[in-house]
């Protein structure tokens, strides 16, 4: 897969190819990172109407529940396209958070 | 129980600030040794206290947010995040799972689970237009938890 660098912010970097829209989320998410995080990431889903987005956590060193946020609030912008959300590399205390958040029904956790 | 050691710190309701409250905590808390595991869901819980105050007490305003942290006798961490924003009419109701009253901000109404979650008591109290007082209690136990 080819991947084409659209966005790149000290939060996100975002890569897209025809179908897919991988968001690397770096750094801590919380309510003040995430409002620009989900600004990025809605931008490239307007654009793009992918069938898959993939959002990884490999550099992501916090998170609270303004993720989980970020997650629903993500997968209410590609329902409407038929898409579909895979979460990549959570670490322990990340995916404690998505368990207690039940997201496992939205997405898949890898 | 008897205090081993206090500290008071006070800041103003801006997003920014939700990074130092965790650090300046978790800092705090290294004195009671605690795991990686038990370091993150501390800093967690705080998080959530502090967001609370910002998005929900202070919404549209801007206030002051006081924490005081003390090292208990029994290796207990002991925090208390108090505002003097809008209060809560219903602390039952706020503490639902699920239940925000900002949902336009995406928030997933979630924060009093984690704190309730990741802390081993956590008491609210709150008056209508004085403000919040959120009280989180863990005793932290040894780092063989990150194994």
């Amino acid at each position: 897969m080819l991947f084409k660098s659209i966005i790149n912010d000290m939060n996100v970097i975002i890569d897209t190819d025809e179908n897919t829209v991988i968001a690397r989320i770096n750094g801590e998410v919380d309510h003040h990172n995430a409002k620009s995080i989900r600004d990025d990431i809605d931008l490239a889903i307007d654009r793009h109407h992918p069938d898959r987005l993939i959002l990884d956590f490999d550099g992501v060193t916090f998170m609270d529940s303004s993720g989980i946020g970020l997650v629903i609030g993500r997968y209410n912008s590609i329902k409407p396209y038929g898409g579909t959300i895979v979460i990549e590399n959570t670490g322990t205390q990340i995916k404690k958070v998505m368990r207690l958040a039940g997201l496992d029904r939205l997405a898949v956790i890898k | 129980m008897k205090i081993l050691n206090e500290i008071k710190i006070s800041f103003p309701s801006n997003s920014c600030n939700e990074g130092l409250a965790r650090s300046v905590i978790s800092a705090f808390t290294a004195q009671l040794d605690p795991s990686v595991s038990e370091i993150g869901e501390i800093k967690t819980a705080v998080s959530e206290a502090v967001t609370n105050c910002i998005v929900h007490a202070y919404r549209g305003t801007h206030g002051k947010i006081e924490i005081v942290a003390r090292h208990l006798e029994g290796n207990v961490l002991y925090i208390k995040i108090r505002d003097n924003g809008c209060g809560i009419s219903d602390i039952k109701q706020a503490m639902e799972p699920l239940y925000t009253s900002a949902p336009e901000e995406e928030r997933a109404g979630l924060g009093f689970a984690v704190m309730e979650s990741f802390m081993d008591k956590v008491t609210v109290r709150s008056t209508e237009n004085k403000g919040t007082t959120v009280i989180m209690k863990r005793k932290i136990l040894s780092k063989q938890s990150d194994t």
